[in-house]
C-alpha cells in the first residue's frame, strides 16, 4: 500500500489512478493513427513545396492563374456555405419544429449529399442548369452553368447536410419552456427567434458553416462537371492541381497544395476562435 | 388585478385535462393550487397564462375578457418551474428583456430599463450580480432572477409553476419565507402550482386543492386541514385512515357493531379520521384492533392497527398514541376518533 502511494507520487502525474484505464494505450494509439492519416502526408506535401525554394514558391503564388482560382474556389466556396446557413438553418427549424406527412423522407434525403457519388450530382446539376437545360433555360439569357453561380450551386448540394446535421440536435435540445418564457415577456415571435433562439445556436452554425465550408474548398467531383473550367473565370484550385500533376509539375501542384491548405488554416481557426469566444460566454451551447 | 375563471374545460386529444373548473381570484391573494399530478393545477396555470387556451369557458381579468387575448397580450408573469432563463444573456440582460422587446412606443429609455433592473436585483437581492450568466448562479438565485424578470414587465398576475420543485429542502424552505415576505410587500396578485402540500399550507391565503381535473375544495389552510370537504381531500392533506361503516338511527355502525359515535343522518359510507383525533378508551364500543407497529415521529408517537374482517385482508389505520403509555406490539387497541367525517358512497 505505501509502496505503491510512494512509486505513483514519485511517477508521472498522467498516469493517475482512473476508473477509466488505458489512457496511454488510447493516446498512443489516436497519435500513430493521425500520423499516418493527416501528418506524414502533409509533411510530404510541404516537403515536396520545399523543393522549390522561395522564389519559386512565391512565382506561383503571384502567378494570375493561380490567383484566379484560389479565389474562385475560397469565394464559392464561403458563398454557398454561407447560403447553406441560412437554408440549412430553415430547413433543421422545420424538421425539428413540426411533424408532417413525409418529415423522415425529407430527414433522410439531406444525408443524400453524403452518399451520392459527387460525379453524378454535378453531371444532374450541369445538365439541368445549362443554358439548354430544364432550370438553367428559364434563367436565360443568364448563365448559371460553366460559370461560379454553378459552382455555388454545386457547393451547396454538398455541404448542406454538414449545417443541417450540426444544428438540428441542438435545436432539438431547446427547451420549449424558453420560447414560452420569452412570450410571457411580451417578445413576439420575431424577436424570439432572433434574441432569444438563434443566439443560442451560433456555435453549433458555426460549426456547421466550418464544416460546409471546408468541404467546399476541397470539393473536385461535382464541380469540375458544371464549372466549364475556364482558366481565370470558372476555374477551381483542386482542377489547377490535377492539370498541374498531368503536366508531371509536381512541385508547382504541391505549391498550389501548400497555399490551400494554409489558408484553409487559417480560416478554420478563426472561425474555432470565434467559436470559443461565443461558447466561453455562457459555458456550453 | 382579479382574475375570474369561468366554467373552464381543457382537452387534449379529447381526454379532458380540466373539467367545468371555475375559480375566483381576489385582488392581491396569495393562492396555490394544490394536488397530485396529472389533477390538472399546471394545465389550469397555463390557460391564465394564455400559454394554452380553454376548450370551453371564459377567464376575466377584472372586466376584461381575456380567454382569447394572446400571451403577450395578457401581461403576466411566468415563473417556471427550470426558471427558463435566457443563457446567452446576463442576469441584467434577462431581467431587462420584457422592456427591451417592447414596441418603440412603449419601451423606456435605456437609462430607466438600468434603473429598474437595479431595483430589481435589490428587491431579490442578487445586487453584484447583474454580469453574471445564468450559468454561474446556484438554483435558488437563478429562482430569483427568474422572478425579478418576470416582476419586470409590471405583471397583472404573477403566476410560477412548481418555483421551489427543483430545489433542495433547505433552499426550498428559505425561498418560501422569502416569496412570503416579497408577496407581502408587493401585493402582486400571485398563483403558485405545487404538489407539496406543507408548502401550499404554509404559503398561501388560499389553497385550491385539485383532483382529476376538478378543484375538490378551495379554502384557507385550516379550511382544507380541518373541514375537508371530500374523501379525496381528507386523504390528500396531512395523514388519515379511513373504514367503511353504516349509519342507523344516529348511531355509527362499523362491522354491524356499535362504535360508540352517533350522526344525524342515516347512510353507509367511509369514515375518516386523523391519527391525532383518536382517544385509546376501555369503553365496550369502540373501534379495536391489533398493533402490528409502532414508530416514532417527532413528538409523537404512531402506532399501526391492523383490525380483522372476517378473513378478508384486514383493515390498516394509524392512531396517534401518547409518547410514554406502553402500547405492545401485538396486543390490542381500543380507541375512538373523536372528530371524523363520513363520507357517503
Amino acid at each position: 500500500m505505501t509502496a505503491s502511494a510512494t512509486a505513483s507520487k514519485a511517477g508521472w502525474r498522467v498516469k493517475q489512478p482512473s476508473i477509466i484505464p488505458g489512457f496511454g494505450l488510447t493516446l498512443g494509439f489516436s497519435l500513430a493513427y493521425l500520423s499516418l492519416i493527416i501528418l506524414i502526408p502533409i509533411a510530404g506535401l510541404l516537403w515536396r513545396t520545399a523543393e522549390l525554394g522561395w522564389s519559386g514558391f512565391l512565382a506561383i503564388l503571384m502567378d494570375e492563374r493561380t490567383i484566379r482560382a484560389l479565389y474562385v474556389s475560397f469565394g464559392t466556396a464561403f458563398a454557398a456555405a454561407l447560403i447553406n446557413v441560412v437554408f440549412g438553418t430553415l430547413l433543421a427549424w422545420v424538421l425539428t419544429r413540426y411533424r408532417f406527412p413525409g418529415r423522415r423522407l425529407i430527414d433522410a434525403m439531406v444525408d443524400l449529399p453524403f452518399a451520392l457519388p459527387t460525379a453524378v450530382a454535378g453531371i444532374a446539376f450541369a445538365s439541368l442548369y445549362a443554358p439548354n437545360g430544364w432550370v438553367g433555360s428559364l434563367f436565360m439569357p443568364f448563365r448559371i452553368a460553366y460559370t461560379p453561380y454553378g459552382i455555388v450551386i454545386a457547393l451547396i448540394f454538398i455541404g448542406l447536410p454538414f449545417v443541417v446535421r450540426t444544428v438540428q440536435p441542438i435545436m432539438e435540445e431547446i427547451d420549449r419552456e424558453v420560447e414560452e418564457a420569452a412570450a410571457t415577456l411580451g417578445a413576439n415571435r420575431f424577436q424570439t427567434i432572433f434574441q432569444v433562439l438563434l443566439p443560442g445556436l451560433t456555435p453549433a452554425i458555426l460549426t456547421g458553416f466550418a464544416l460546409a465550408f471546408a468541404r467546399g474548398v476541397g470539393e473536385y467531383g461535382s464541380v469540375i462537371f458544371i464549372a466549364g473550367n475556364i482558366p481565370y473565370v470558372s476555374e477551381i484550385a483542386p482542377l489547377l492541381i490535377v492539370i498541374r500533376l498531368e503536366e508531371f509539375n509536381y512541385a508547382g501542384a504541391t505549391a498550389i497544395a501548400t497555399i490551400m491548405l494554409l489558408i484553409s488554416f487559417a480560416m478554420l481557426l478563426v472561425i474555432n476562435l470565434i467559436q470559443a469566444w461565443s461558447r466561453g460566454r455562457y459555458g456550453n451551447a | 388585478m382579479e382574475v375570474r375563471i369561468n366554467n373552464i374545460r381543457k382537452e387534449f386529444d379529447r381526454f379532458a385535462a380540466l373539467n367545468e373548473v371555475s375559480l375566483d381570484i381576489a385582488s392581491g391573494e396569495l393562492i396555490a393550487l394544490l394536488g397530485p399530478s396529472g389533477s390538472g393545477k399546471t394545465t389550469l396555470l397555463r390557460l391564465i397564462a394564455g400559454l394554452d387556451f380553454p376548450t370551453d369557458g371564459q377567464i376575466f381579468f377584472g372586466e376584461e375578457d381575456a380567454s382569447h387575448s394572446s400571451v403577450q397580450e395578457r401581461n403576466v408573469g411566468f415563473v417556471f418551474q427550470h426558471y427558463a432563463l435566457f443563457r446567452h444573456m446576463t442576469v441584467a440582460e434577462n431581467i431587462g428583456f420584457g422592456l427591451k422587446v417592447r414596441p418603440s412606443a412603449t419601451r423606456p429609455p435605456k437609462a430607466e430599463i438600468r434603473k429598474k433592473v437595479s431595483d430589481l436585483l435589490d428587491m431579490v437581492q442578487l445586487s453584484g450580480l447583474e454580469n453574471r450568466y445564468p450559468n454561474q448562479l446556484s438554483g435558488g438565485q437563478r429562482q430569483r432572477v427568474a422572478l425579478a424578470r418576470a416582476m419586470a414587465i409590471e405583471p397583472r398576475i404573477l403566476l410560477l409553476d412548481e418555483p421551489f420543485g427543483a430545489l433542495d429542502a433547505k433552499v426550498r424552505k428559505e425561498l418560501r419565507r422569502w416569496l412570503r415576505e416579497f408577496h407581502d410587500r408587493t401585493g402582486h396578485t400571485t398563483v403558485f402550482v405545487t404538489h407539496d402540500q406543507e408548502e401550499a399550507l404554509e404559503l398561501a391565503d388560499r389553497v385550491v386543492v385539485m383532483s382529476q381535473g376538478k378543484i375538490e375544495q378551495v379554502g384557507s389552510a385550516d379550511d382544507v386541514y380541518d373541514r375537508p370537504q371530500s374523501p379525496f381531500v381528507f386523504s390528500f392533506i396531512g395523514e388519515s385512515s379511513h373504514l367503511p361503516v353504516e349509519v342507523k338511527d344516529g348511531t355509527v355502525l362499523f362491522q354491524g357493531e356499535p362504535v360508540g359515535l352517533s350522526e344525524s343522518a342515516d347512510t353507509a359510507g367511509d369514515l375518516f379520521f386523523r391519527p391525532e383525533d383518536v382517544t385509546l378508551t376501555d369503553e365496550a364500543h369502540a373501534l379495536s384492533g391489533k398493533v402490528t407497529a409502532s414508530r416514532r415521529l417527532a413528538g409523537t408517537r404512531i402506532a399501526e392497527i391492523d383490525i380483522a374482517n372476517n378473513g378478508h385482508a384486514p383493515f390498516h389505520v394509524e392512531i396517534e398514541v401518547p409518547l410514554h403509555a406502553p402500547i405492545e406490539l401485538g396486543s390490542e387497541a381500543r380507541f375512538r376518533p373523536t372528530r371524523w367525517k363520513i363520507f357517503s358512497k
